[in-house]
Protein backbone atom coordinates (compact mmCIF):
# COMPACT_ATOMS: atom_id res chain seq x y z
CA UNK A 1 0.00 0.00 0.00
CA UNK A 2 2.48 2.07 0.93
CA UNK A 3 4.78 1.30 -1.97
CA UNK A 4 2.03 2.52 -4.34
CA UNK A 5 1.45 5.72 -2.76
CA UNK A 6 4.97 6.91 -2.88
CA UNK A 7 5.03 5.99 -6.99
CA UNK A 8 1.47 7.92 -6.91
CA UNK A 9 3.13 10.78 -5.31
CA UNK A 10 6.36 11.14 -7.54
CA UNK A 11 4.48 11.04 -10.58
CA UNK A 12 1.74 13.62 -9.55
CA UNK A 13 5.12 16.14 -8.78
CA UNK A 14 6.74 15.56 -12.23
CA UNK A 15 5.57 18.48 -13.42
CA UNK A 16 6.76 20.32 -10.99
CA UNK A 17 9.95 19.31 -10.38
CA UNK A 18 10.62 19.49 -14.77
CA UNK A 19 9.57 22.89 -14.12
CA UNK A 20 11.91 23.54 -11.73
CA UNK A 21 14.90 21.88 -13.15
CA UNK A 22 13.82 24.04 -16.35
CA UNK A 23 13.75 27.46 -14.47
CA UNK A 24 17.56 28.11 -14.15
CA UNK A 25 18.13 27.96 -17.72
CA UNK A 26 14.60 29.08 -18.67
CA UNK A 27 15.80 32.44 -16.50
CA UNK A 28 18.97 32.89 -18.39
CA UNK A 29 17.71 32.16 -21.50
CA UNK A 30 15.02 34.39 -21.79
CA UNK A 31 16.81 37.32 -20.02
CA UNK A 32 20.07 37.41 -21.72
CA UNK A 33 19.52 35.64 -25.26
CA UNK A 34 15.41 36.41 -26.02
CA UNK A 35 14.91 39.95 -24.61
CA UNK A 36 17.69 41.58 -26.09
CA UNK A 37 17.19 39.58 -29.10
CA UNK A 38 13.71 41.41 -29.14
CA UNK A 39 14.89 45.15 -28.02
CA UNK A 40 17.23 44.71 -30.59
CA UNK A 41 14.35 44.41 -33.59
CA UNK A 42 12.19 47.12 -31.52
CA UNK A 43 14.58 49.65 -30.89
CA UNK A 44 15.81 49.70 -34.65
CA UNK A 45 12.74 50.79 -35.18
CA UNK A 46 13.04 53.99 -32.98
CA UNK A 47 15.48 56.94 -32.37
CA UNK A 48 17.03 56.19 -29.82
CA UNK A 49 20.25 57.50 -28.85
CA UNK A 50 22.25 57.69 -25.66
CA UNK A 51 22.15 61.31 -24.14
CA UNK A 52 20.74 62.28 -26.69
CA UNK A 53 17.80 65.01 -25.64
CA UNK A 54 15.45 64.58 -28.46
CA UNK A 55 12.40 62.02 -27.31
CA UNK A 56 12.37 58.45 -28.16
CA UNK A 57 9.80 58.28 -31.41
CA UNK A 58 9.00 55.41 -33.33
CA UNK A 59 10.28 55.82 -36.90
CA UNK A 60 9.94 53.11 -38.69
CA UNK A 61 12.04 52.12 -41.82
CA UNK A 62 14.08 54.62 -41.10
CA UNK A 63 16.98 53.46 -39.26
CA UNK A 64 17.54 50.44 -42.33
CA UNK A 65 16.65 52.67 -45.34
CA UNK A 66 19.87 55.01 -43.67
CA UNK A 67 21.81 51.73 -43.33
CA UNK A 68 21.29 51.20 -47.14
CA UNK A 69 23.05 54.83 -48.02
CA UNK A 70 25.87 54.60 -45.28
CA UNK A 71 28.97 54.04 -46.60
CA UNK A 72 30.61 52.70 -43.87
CA UNK A 73 27.84 49.91 -43.45
CA UNK A 74 28.23 49.07 -47.11
CA UNK A 75 31.75 48.76 -46.73
CA UNK A 76 31.55 46.59 -43.93
CA UNK A 77 29.13 44.30 -45.48
CA UNK A 78 31.31 43.94 -48.52
CA UNK A 79 34.48 43.48 -46.71
CA UNK A 80 32.29 40.72 -44.64
CA UNK A 81 31.32 39.02 -48.20
CA UNK A 82 35.08 39.23 -49.84
CA UNK A 83 36.10 37.86 -46.50
CA UNK A 84 33.31 34.69 -46.87
CA UNK A 85 34.68 34.19 -50.32
CA UNK A 86 38.28 34.29 -49.81
CA UNK A 87 38.58 32.41 -46.49
CA UNK A 88 35.65 29.69 -47.13
CA UNK A 89 36.99 27.73 -50.16
CA UNK A 90 40.70 28.70 -49.06
CA UNK A 91 40.59 27.22 -45.42
CA UNK A 92 38.25 23.95 -46.49
CA UNK A 93 40.42 23.23 -48.96
CA UNK A 94 43.85 23.67 -46.92
CA UNK A 95 41.62 21.61 -44.30
CA UNK A 96 40.29 19.29 -46.58
CA UNK A 97 44.45 18.33 -47.93
CA UNK A 98 45.54 18.09 -44.41
CA UNK A 99 42.57 16.03 -43.59
CA UNK A 100 43.44 13.37 -46.44
CA UNK A 101 47.21 13.99 -45.71
CA UNK A 102 46.43 12.57 -41.79
CA UNK A 103 44.01 9.87 -42.96
CA UNK A 104 46.91 7.47 -44.10
CA UNK A 105 48.17 5.07 -42.03
CA UNK A 106 50.86 7.07 -40.40
CA UNK A 107 52.43 6.73 -37.39
CA UNK A 108 52.53 9.66 -34.80
CA UNK A 109 49.33 10.76 -36.27
CA UNK A 110 47.88 12.64 -32.86
CA UNK A 111 50.77 14.58 -32.91
CA UNK A 112 51.04 15.81 -35.93
CA UNK A 113 47.07 16.76 -35.28
CA UNK A 114 47.69 18.18 -32.55
CA UNK A 115 50.08 20.94 -33.83
CA UNK A 116 47.62 21.52 -36.70
CA UNK A 117 44.47 22.21 -34.33
CA UNK A 118 46.87 23.93 -31.08
CA UNK A 119 46.07 27.57 -32.80
CA UNK A 120 42.19 26.78 -32.68
CA UNK A 121 42.93 26.93 -29.25
CA UNK A 122 44.94 30.28 -28.55
CA UNK A 123 42.60 32.81 -27.59
CA UNK A 124 42.07 35.44 -30.35
CA UNK A 125 43.22 38.35 -28.66
CA UNK A 126 46.39 36.84 -28.24
CA UNK A 127 46.89 35.69 -31.64
CA UNK A 128 45.79 38.95 -32.82
CA UNK A 129 48.75 40.61 -31.24
CA UNK A 130 51.08 38.38 -32.22
CA UNK A 131 50.47 39.23 -35.72
CA UNK A 132 50.67 42.09 -35.42
CA UNK A 133 54.68 41.74 -34.93
CA UNK A 134 54.56 39.31 -37.92
CA UNK A 135 53.12 41.83 -39.88
CA UNK A 136 55.42 44.63 -38.43
CA UNK A 137 56.61 47.48 -40.99
CA UNK A 138 59.95 47.36 -39.51
CA UNK A 139 62.47 45.56 -42.41
CA UNK A 140 62.59 42.20 -40.07
CA UNK A 141 59.23 42.37 -39.37
CA UNK A 142 58.25 38.44 -40.23
CA UNK A 143 56.32 39.08 -42.74
CA UNK A 144 58.25 41.87 -45.07
CA UNK A 145 61.23 39.69 -44.61
CA UNK A 146 59.11 36.06 -45.98
CA UNK A 147 58.23 38.34 -48.98
CA UNK A 148 61.35 39.67 -49.96
CA UNK A 149 63.14 36.48 -49.77
CA UNK A 150 60.73 34.97 -52.08
CA UNK A 151 60.75 37.78 -54.17
CA UNK A 152 64.87 37.99 -54.52
CA UNK A 153 64.57 41.33 -52.93
CA UNK A 154 62.19 42.88 -55.44
CA UNK A 155 59.69 43.48 -52.23
CA UNK A 156 59.07 46.72 -50.99
CA UNK A 157 58.45 46.29 -46.94
CA UNK A 158 55.13 47.51 -46.89
CA UNK A 159 52.51 48.59 -43.57
CA UNK A 160 50.44 45.76 -44.29
CA UNK A 161 47.74 46.52 -41.20
CA UNK A 162 47.83 49.92 -42.17
CA UNK A 163 47.90 49.74 -45.61
CA UNK A 164 43.95 49.95 -47.76
CA UNK A 165 44.67 47.07 -49.99
CA UNK A 166 46.46 44.55 -47.12
CA UNK A 167 44.49 45.55 -44.38
CA UNK A 168 41.82 42.88 -44.98
CA UNK A 169 44.19 40.25 -46.63
CA UNK A 170 46.43 40.29 -43.99
CA UNK A 171 43.45 39.54 -41.47
CA UNK A 172 42.15 36.97 -43.52
CA UNK A 173 45.37 35.18 -43.31
CA UNK A 174 45.56 35.25 -39.59
CA UNK A 175 42.17 34.02 -39.56
CA UNK A 176 42.91 30.98 -41.91
CA UNK A 177 45.62 29.85 -39.47
CA UNK A 178 43.97 30.53 -36.74
CA UNK A 179 41.14 28.05 -37.69
CA UNK A 180 42.06 25.45 -40.43
CA UNK A 181 42.96 23.14 -37.51
CA UNK A 182 39.07 23.16 -36.58
CA UNK A 183 37.89 22.06 -39.92
CA UNK A 184 40.66 19.53 -40.47
CA UNK A 185 39.74 17.76 -37.22
CA UNK A 186 35.68 17.48 -37.94
CA UNK A 187 36.89 16.26 -41.97
CA UNK A 188 39.16 14.18 -40.32
CA UNK A 189 36.82 12.62 -38.42
CA UNK A 190 34.33 12.09 -40.78
CA UNK A 191 36.83 10.38 -43.40
CA UNK A 192 37.47 8.10 -40.60
CA UNK A 193 33.76 7.31 -40.41
CA UNK A 194 33.73 5.93 -43.83
CA UNK A 195 33.67 1.92 -44.12
CA UNK A 196 36.97 0.65 -44.94
CA UNK A 197 34.92 -1.69 -47.30
CA UNK A 198 34.05 1.03 -49.69
CA UNK A 199 37.54 1.49 -50.80
CA UNK A 200 38.04 -2.44 -50.78
CA UNK A 201 35.28 -2.59 -53.50
CA UNK A 202 36.42 0.62 -55.33
CA UNK A 203 40.02 -1.01 -55.39
CA UNK A 204 39.01 -4.59 -56.69
CA UNK A 205 36.80 -2.85 -59.29
CA UNK A 206 40.08 -0.96 -60.29
CA UNK A 207 39.63 2.79 -59.19
CA UNK A 208 42.88 4.41 -58.62
CA UNK A 209 43.55 7.25 -55.90
CA UNK A 210 42.16 9.84 -57.42
CA UNK A 211 39.10 8.04 -58.48
CA UNK A 212 38.32 6.86 -55.35
CA UNK A 213 38.66 9.86 -53.63
CA UNK A 214 35.92 11.30 -56.27
CA UNK A 215 33.78 8.34 -56.22
CA UNK A 216 34.09 7.16 -52.61
CA UNK A 217 35.60 9.94 -50.16
CA UNK A 218 33.34 12.99 -51.48
CA UNK A 219 30.08 11.34 -51.60
CA UNK A 220 30.63 10.03 -47.90
CA UNK A 221 31.99 14.01 -46.70
CA UNK A 222 29.36 15.53 -48.13
CA UNK A 223 27.40 16.52 -44.61
CA UNK A 224 30.91 17.12 -42.82
CA UNK A 225 31.88 19.59 -45.83
CA UNK A 226 28.53 20.96 -45.77
CA UNK A 227 28.64 21.90 -42.36
CA UNK A 228 31.99 22.66 -42.31
CA UNK A 229 31.16 25.46 -45.53
CA UNK A 230 28.57 26.90 -43.34
CA UNK A 231 29.99 26.66 -39.71
CA UNK A 232 33.06 28.85 -41.61
CA UNK A 233 30.39 31.09 -43.33
CA UNK A 234 29.16 32.11 -40.16
CA UNK A 235 32.24 32.77 -38.27
CA UNK A 236 33.12 34.96 -41.34
CA UNK A 237 30.25 37.03 -40.52
CA UNK A 238 30.97 36.90 -36.95
CA UNK A 239 34.57 38.79 -37.43
CA UNK A 240 35.33 41.11 -34.53
CA UNK A 241 38.73 40.20 -32.04
CA UNK A 242 41.12 40.38 -34.86
CA UNK A 243 39.56 43.57 -36.29
CA UNK A 244 39.07 45.51 -33.31
CA UNK A 245 42.88 44.32 -32.12
CA UNK A 246 44.45 44.69 -35.39
CA UNK A 247 43.06 47.28 -37.27
CA UNK A 248 40.79 49.16 -35.86
CA UNK A 249 38.94 48.78 -38.70
CA UNK A 250 41.24 50.83 -40.45
CA UNK A 251 42.13 52.37 -42.44
CA UNK A 252 39.16 54.22 -42.98
CA UNK A 253 37.20 51.14 -42.78
CA UNK A 254 38.92 49.27 -45.22
CA UNK A 255 38.91 46.19 -42.74
CA UNK A 256 35.68 46.97 -40.70
CA UNK A 257 33.09 44.58 -40.65
CA UNK A 258 29.28 44.17 -39.66
CA UNK A 259 29.84 43.41 -35.82
CA UNK A 260 32.58 45.94 -35.80
CA UNK A 261 30.30 48.87 -37.25
CA UNK A 262 27.50 47.31 -34.77
CA UNK A 263 29.86 47.93 -31.88
CA UNK A 264 31.60 51.30 -33.13
CA UNK A 265 27.85 52.91 -33.69
CA UNK A 266 26.37 51.65 -30.59
CA UNK A 267 29.49 51.49 -27.69
CA UNK A 268 32.09 54.37 -29.57
CA UNK A 269 29.09 56.65 -31.12
CA UNK A 270 26.17 56.03 -28.58
CA UNK A 271 24.23 55.73 -32.08
CA UNK A 272 21.74 52.78 -29.82
CA UNK A 273 19.40 52.35 -32.86
CA UNK A 274 21.86 52.17 -35.45
CA UNK A 275 23.97 49.32 -33.43
CA UNK A 276 20.26 47.65 -33.06
CA UNK A 277 19.76 47.75 -36.85
CA UNK A 278 22.85 46.58 -37.97
CA UNK A 279 22.66 43.85 -35.58
CA UNK A 280 19.21 42.82 -36.51
CA UNK A 281 20.50 42.94 -40.43
CA UNK A 282 23.90 40.57 -39.22
CA UNK A 283 21.48 38.27 -37.44
CA UNK A 284 18.76 37.87 -40.60
CA UNK A 285 22.68 37.28 -42.60
CA UNK A 286 23.15 34.23 -39.95
CA UNK A 287 19.79 33.14 -40.27
CA UNK A 288 20.30 32.63 -44.16
CA UNK A 289 23.13 30.53 -44.22
CA UNK A 290 21.74 28.32 -41.32
CA UNK A 291 18.37 28.10 -43.47
CA UNK A 292 20.66 27.13 -46.81
CA UNK A 293 22.64 24.81 -44.92
CA UNK A 294 19.38 22.97 -43.44
CA UNK A 295 18.19 22.93 -46.87
CA UNK A 296 21.66 21.33 -48.25
CA UNK A 297 21.52 18.85 -45.76
CA UNK A 298 17.67 17.42 -46.56
CA UNK A 299 18.68 17.13 -49.63
CA UNK A 300 21.15 14.42 -48.78
CA UNK A 301 18.82 12.92 -46.16
CA UNK A 302 16.00 12.19 -48.89
CA UNK B 1 60.73 -1.67 -50.03
CA UNK B 2 63.23 0.73 -50.53
CA UNK B 3 61.69 2.66 -52.26
CA UNK B 4 58.28 2.63 -50.10
CA UNK B 5 61.21 3.50 -47.11
CA UNK B 6 62.21 6.34 -48.70
CA UNK B 7 58.59 7.55 -50.00
CA UNK B 8 57.98 7.71 -45.77
CA UNK B 9 60.84 9.19 -45.52
CA UNK B 10 59.66 12.22 -47.69
CA UNK B 11 55.98 11.85 -46.07
CA UNK B 12 57.65 12.64 -42.98
CA UNK B 13 59.94 15.54 -43.82
CA UNK B 14 57.16 16.95 -45.84
CA UNK B 15 54.40 16.38 -42.92
CA UNK B 16 56.93 17.99 -40.54
CA UNK B 17 57.88 21.08 -42.55
CA UNK B 18 54.20 22.13 -42.74
CA UNK B 19 53.59 21.74 -39.49
CA UNK B 20 56.71 23.71 -37.83
CA UNK B 21 55.47 26.33 -40.88
CA UNK B 22 52.39 26.40 -39.12
CA UNK B 23 53.02 26.06 -35.63
CA UNK B 24 56.01 29.10 -36.37
CA UNK B 25 53.63 32.12 -34.93
CA UNK B 26 53.68 30.04 -31.61
CA UNK B 27 57.14 28.61 -31.50
CA UNK B 28 58.12 32.58 -32.12
CA UNK B 29 55.56 33.85 -29.20
CA UNK B 30 57.86 31.46 -26.68
CA UNK B 31 61.11 32.02 -28.02
CA UNK B 32 60.31 35.62 -28.25
CA UNK B 33 59.52 36.05 -24.61
CA UNK B 34 62.65 34.76 -23.12
CA UNK B 35 64.96 37.70 -25.27
CA UNK B 36 65.83 41.10 -24.51
CA UNK B 37 63.53 43.63 -25.98
CA UNK B 38 66.41 44.51 -29.14
CA UNK B 39 66.28 41.20 -30.15
CA UNK B 40 62.91 40.48 -30.32
CA UNK B 41 62.17 42.36 -34.02
CA UNK B 42 65.51 42.17 -35.33
CA UNK B 43 66.33 38.55 -35.24
CA UNK B 44 62.78 37.72 -36.82
CA UNK B 45 63.85 37.06 -40.26
CA UNK B 46 66.45 34.67 -38.58
CA UNK B 47 66.48 31.12 -37.51
CA UNK B 48 67.04 33.25 -33.88
CA UNK B 49 63.51 33.91 -34.11
CA UNK B 50 63.11 30.25 -33.10
CA UNK B 51 66.25 29.04 -31.29
CA UNK B 52 66.91 31.46 -28.66
CA UNK B 53 70.68 32.16 -27.72
CA UNK B 54 70.01 32.31 -23.97
CA UNK B 55 67.19 32.53 -21.56
CA UNK B 56 66.43 35.45 -19.55
CA UNK B 57 63.53 35.73 -18.02
CA UNK B 58 63.31 39.19 -17.19
CA UNK B 59 60.25 39.69 -19.29
CA UNK B 60 58.21 37.74 -17.27
CA UNK B 61 59.34 40.04 -14.03
CA UNK B 62 58.36 43.24 -16.34
CA UNK B 63 54.61 41.30 -16.55
CA UNK B 64 54.33 41.50 -12.83
CA UNK B 65 55.68 45.06 -12.51
CA UNK B 66 53.88 46.83 -15.32
CA UNK B 67 50.31 45.40 -14.92
CA UNK B 68 48.33 43.88 -11.57
CA UNK B 69 49.11 39.95 -13.76
CA UNK B 70 47.90 38.30 -10.72
CA UNK B 71 44.98 40.68 -10.70
CA UNK B 72 43.75 39.45 -14.35
CA UNK B 73 44.18 35.93 -14.19
CA UNK B 74 42.60 35.62 -10.60
CA UNK B 75 39.71 37.42 -12.85
CA UNK B 76 39.55 34.92 -15.34
CA UNK B 77 39.94 31.92 -13.44
CA UNK B 78 37.12 33.14 -11.61
CA UNK B 79 34.46 34.77 -14.01
CA UNK B 80 35.29 31.25 -16.03
CA UNK B 81 34.85 29.06 -12.83
CA UNK B 82 31.70 30.52 -12.27
CA UNK B 83 30.45 30.42 -16.04
CA UNK B 84 31.11 26.58 -16.30
CA UNK B 85 30.32 25.19 -12.89
CA UNK B 86 27.35 27.16 -13.05
CA UNK B 87 26.37 26.20 -16.30
CA UNK B 88 26.87 22.29 -15.99
CA UNK B 89 24.30 22.55 -13.02
CA UNK B 90 22.14 24.70 -15.16
CA UNK B 91 21.82 22.80 -18.67
CA UNK B 92 22.03 19.47 -17.19
CA UNK B 93 18.73 19.89 -15.37
CA UNK B 94 17.18 21.89 -18.25
CA UNK B 95 18.62 19.10 -20.67
CA UNK B 96 17.42 16.06 -18.13
CA UNK B 97 13.61 17.55 -17.98
CA UNK B 98 13.53 18.24 -21.73
CA UNK B 99 15.00 14.53 -22.63
CA UNK B 100 13.79 12.65 -20.08
CA UNK B 101 9.83 14.46 -18.08
CA UNK B 102 6.99 14.10 -18.88
CA UNK B 103 5.20 17.39 -19.00
CA UNK B 104 2.85 19.67 -20.97
CA UNK B 105 5.31 22.17 -22.72
CA UNK B 106 8.32 19.71 -23.25
CA UNK B 107 8.09 19.50 -27.02
CA UNK B 108 7.50 23.25 -27.60
CA UNK B 109 9.89 24.35 -24.83
CA UNK B 110 12.57 22.07 -27.07
CA UNK B 111 11.80 23.18 -29.66
CA UNK B 112 12.26 27.16 -28.67
CA UNK B 113 15.91 26.41 -27.12
CA UNK B 114 17.00 24.96 -30.43
CA UNK B 115 15.86 27.82 -32.16
CA UNK B 116 18.12 29.77 -29.90
CA UNK B 117 20.93 28.31 -30.89
CA UNK B 118 21.22 30.23 -34.31
CA UNK B 119 21.34 33.31 -32.74
CA UNK B 120 25.19 34.18 -32.22
CA UNK B 121 26.25 36.31 -29.59
CA UNK B 122 27.38 38.61 -31.99
CA UNK B 123 24.13 39.62 -32.85
CA UNK B 124 23.07 40.24 -29.47
CA UNK B 125 25.94 41.56 -27.57
CA UNK B 126 24.95 45.45 -28.78
CA UNK B 127 21.30 44.90 -27.29
CA UNK B 128 22.57 43.19 -24.12
CA UNK B 129 25.13 45.95 -23.38
CA UNK B 130 22.13 48.42 -23.78
CA UNK B 131 19.46 46.49 -21.81
CA UNK B 132 21.50 46.05 -18.69
CA UNK B 133 23.74 49.27 -19.09
CA UNK B 134 20.17 50.50 -18.96
CA UNK B 135 19.62 48.32 -15.66
CA UNK B 136 22.81 50.29 -14.49
CA UNK B 137 24.30 46.67 -14.12
CA UNK B 138 28.26 46.96 -15.82
CA UNK B 139 31.18 46.48 -14.36
CA UNK B 140 31.43 43.28 -11.85
CA UNK B 141 32.25 39.98 -11.81
CA UNK B 142 28.74 38.97 -12.36
CA UNK B 143 27.29 40.55 -15.44
CA UNK B 144 30.64 38.62 -16.77
CA UNK B 145 29.18 35.80 -15.80
CA UNK B 146 25.01 35.29 -15.85
CA UNK B 147 24.48 36.08 -19.34
CA UNK B 148 26.88 33.21 -20.58
CA UNK B 149 25.11 30.36 -18.07
CA UNK B 150 22.35 29.05 -19.62
CA UNK B 151 23.77 28.25 -22.98
CA UNK B 152 21.56 26.76 -25.99
CA UNK B 153 24.63 24.28 -27.04
CA UNK B 154 25.35 23.19 -23.55
CA UNK B 155 21.51 21.80 -23.22
CA UNK B 156 21.58 20.59 -26.57
CA UNK B 157 24.72 18.49 -25.76
CA UNK B 158 23.29 17.19 -21.98
CA UNK B 159 19.98 16.43 -24.22
CA UNK B 160 21.52 14.42 -27.17
CA UNK B 161 23.45 12.38 -24.46
CA UNK B 162 20.40 11.97 -21.81
CA UNK B 163 18.22 10.38 -24.90
CA UNK B 164 21.59 8.01 -25.65
CA UNK B 165 21.29 6.84 -21.97
CA UNK B 166 19.66 2.98 -21.93
CA UNK B 167 16.52 3.75 -20.06
CA UNK B 168 16.33 0.29 -18.06
CA UNK B 169 18.72 2.14 -15.80
CA UNK B 170 16.55 4.76 -14.68
CA UNK B 171 13.29 2.24 -14.63
CA UNK B 172 15.14 0.25 -12.49
CA UNK B 173 16.17 3.00 -9.83
CA UNK B 174 12.20 4.46 -9.97
CA UNK B 175 11.10 0.70 -9.27
CA UNK B 176 13.04 0.68 -6.18
CA UNK B 177 11.29 3.18 -5.28
CA UNK B 178 13.69 6.46 -5.71
CA UNK B 179 12.17 9.50 -6.98
CA UNK B 180 13.12 11.73 -9.95
CA UNK B 181 15.99 14.15 -7.51
CA UNK B 182 17.33 10.74 -6.63
CA UNK B 183 17.29 9.17 -9.75
CA UNK B 184 19.06 12.14 -11.12
CA UNK B 185 21.51 12.90 -8.74
CA UNK B 186 22.55 8.64 -8.23
CA UNK B 187 21.70 7.23 -11.56
CA UNK B 188 21.94 9.51 -14.20
CA UNK B 189 24.45 11.62 -13.18
CA UNK B 190 27.81 9.24 -12.71
CA UNK B 191 26.54 7.72 -16.17
CA UNK B 192 27.30 11.01 -17.94
CA UNK B 193 30.94 11.64 -17.05
CA UNK B 194 31.93 11.94 -20.53
CA UNK B 195 29.12 14.54 -21.61
CA UNK B 196 30.28 16.27 -18.36
CA UNK B 197 33.49 16.36 -19.22
CA UNK B 198 33.03 17.34 -22.53
CA UNK B 199 30.85 20.48 -21.80
CA UNK B 200 33.11 21.89 -19.49
CA UNK B 201 35.98 22.02 -21.92
CA UNK B 202 34.36 23.05 -24.55
CA UNK B 203 32.52 25.98 -22.47
CA UNK B 204 35.97 26.65 -21.01
CA UNK B 205 38.20 27.38 -24.77
CA UNK B 206 35.15 29.60 -25.33
CA UNK B 207 35.34 31.88 -22.65
CA UNK B 208 39.07 31.98 -21.60
CA UNK B 209 39.45 34.13 -24.56
CA UNK B 210 36.35 36.36 -24.56
CA UNK B 211 37.05 39.71 -25.48
CA UNK B 212 34.48 41.52 -26.78
CA UNK B 213 31.96 41.11 -24.24
CA UNK B 214 34.05 42.49 -21.54
CA UNK B 215 35.30 45.21 -23.25
CA UNK B 216 32.06 46.42 -23.53
CA UNK B 217 31.05 45.66 -20.34
CA UNK B 218 33.76 46.68 -17.41
CA UNK B 219 36.01 49.74 -17.02
CA UNK B 220 37.55 48.73 -14.25
CA UNK B 221 40.70 46.52 -14.09
CA UNK B 222 39.42 45.24 -11.04
CA UNK B 223 37.26 43.20 -12.93
CA UNK B 224 38.15 42.91 -16.27
CA UNK B 225 39.83 39.08 -17.65
CA UNK B 226 42.98 38.54 -19.18
CA UNK B 227 42.15 39.19 -23.18
CA UNK B 228 41.78 42.81 -22.00
CA UNK B 229 45.17 43.16 -20.82
CA UNK B 230 46.82 42.35 -23.29
CA UNK B 231 44.81 45.55 -25.23
CA UNK B 232 46.78 47.77 -22.32
CA UNK B 233 50.12 46.74 -23.08
CA UNK B 234 49.68 47.36 -26.61
CA UNK B 235 48.33 50.36 -26.42
CA UNK B 236 50.87 51.25 -22.96
CA UNK B 237 53.70 52.87 -24.68
CA UNK B 238 56.56 51.98 -25.42
CA UNK B 239 55.49 48.94 -26.59
CA UNK B 240 57.44 46.13 -25.54
CA UNK B 241 57.07 43.31 -27.51
CA UNK B 242 59.13 40.61 -24.94
CA UNK B 243 56.56 41.66 -22.35
CA UNK B 244 53.59 41.23 -24.68
CA UNK B 245 54.60 37.69 -25.48
CA UNK B 246 55.70 36.90 -22.09
CA UNK B 247 52.42 37.72 -21.40
CA UNK B 248 51.01 35.70 -23.78
CA UNK B 249 52.57 32.54 -23.06
CA UNK B 250 51.69 33.27 -19.23
CA UNK B 251 47.48 33.79 -20.65
CA UNK B 252 47.52 30.41 -22.90
CA UNK B 253 49.60 28.26 -20.59
CA UNK B 254 46.45 27.03 -18.55
CA UNK B 255 44.48 26.23 -21.81
CA UNK B 256 47.15 24.25 -23.07
CA UNK B 257 47.53 22.82 -19.73
CA UNK B 258 43.92 21.44 -19.79
CA UNK B 259 44.14 20.78 -23.45
CA UNK B 260 47.11 18.75 -23.53
CA UNK B 261 45.70 16.50 -20.43
CA UNK B 262 41.97 16.50 -22.23
CA UNK B 263 43.03 15.76 -25.57
CA UNK B 264 40.77 13.12 -26.98
CA UNK B 265 37.62 14.39 -25.51
CA UNK B 266 38.54 17.81 -26.53
CA UNK B 267 39.08 17.29 -29.89
CA UNK B 268 35.80 14.91 -29.44
CA UNK B 269 34.10 17.67 -28.44
CA UNK B 270 35.13 20.22 -30.61
CA UNK B 271 34.82 18.03 -33.79
CA UNK B 272 31.22 17.53 -32.83
CA UNK B 273 29.80 21.02 -32.06
CA UNK B 274 32.54 22.60 -34.52
CA UNK B 275 32.21 25.27 -32.41
CA UNK B 276 34.83 28.20 -31.24
CA UNK B 277 33.81 31.91 -31.62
Amino acid sequence: MKRVLMIKRTHVSEKTIAWLFMAPALLGLALFILAPFILAIVLSFTNVRLGSPLPVEWTGWREYARLMDDAAFLHALFNNLVFALVVVPVQTLLALGLALWLNRPLRGRVVFRTLFFMPVIFPLSLIAVVWILIYSPDANGLMNHVLRLMSLGHWQTKDFLHDPLWALPAIMLTSIWQGVGLQMVVLLAALQAIPAELYEAATIDGARAWQRFRHVSLPQLRNALVFVVIVTTILAFRVFDQVRIMTQGGPEDHSATVVFAAVQAAFDRAQVAKGMAMSVVFFLLVLAITLVQRKLLKQTRD
Amino acid sequence: MHRKRLWNFVNYLLLSIAALLFIAPILFMVVGSFKPEAQVLSEMGTLRAVLPSEIKLHNYRDVFVRIPFGRYLWNSVLINGLIVGLGLIVNALAAYALARLQWRGRDTLLVVVLALLIIPFEAIAVPLFYQLSALGWRNDYLVQVFPFVANPLAIYLFYSFFLGLPRELEEAARVDGAGILRTFFAIVIPNAKPVFATVAIVTFLLYWGMYLWPLLMTVDDGVRPLPLAIATFYTLPPVQWGDILAFGVMMVLPVLVIFITFQPWFVRGVATTGLKG
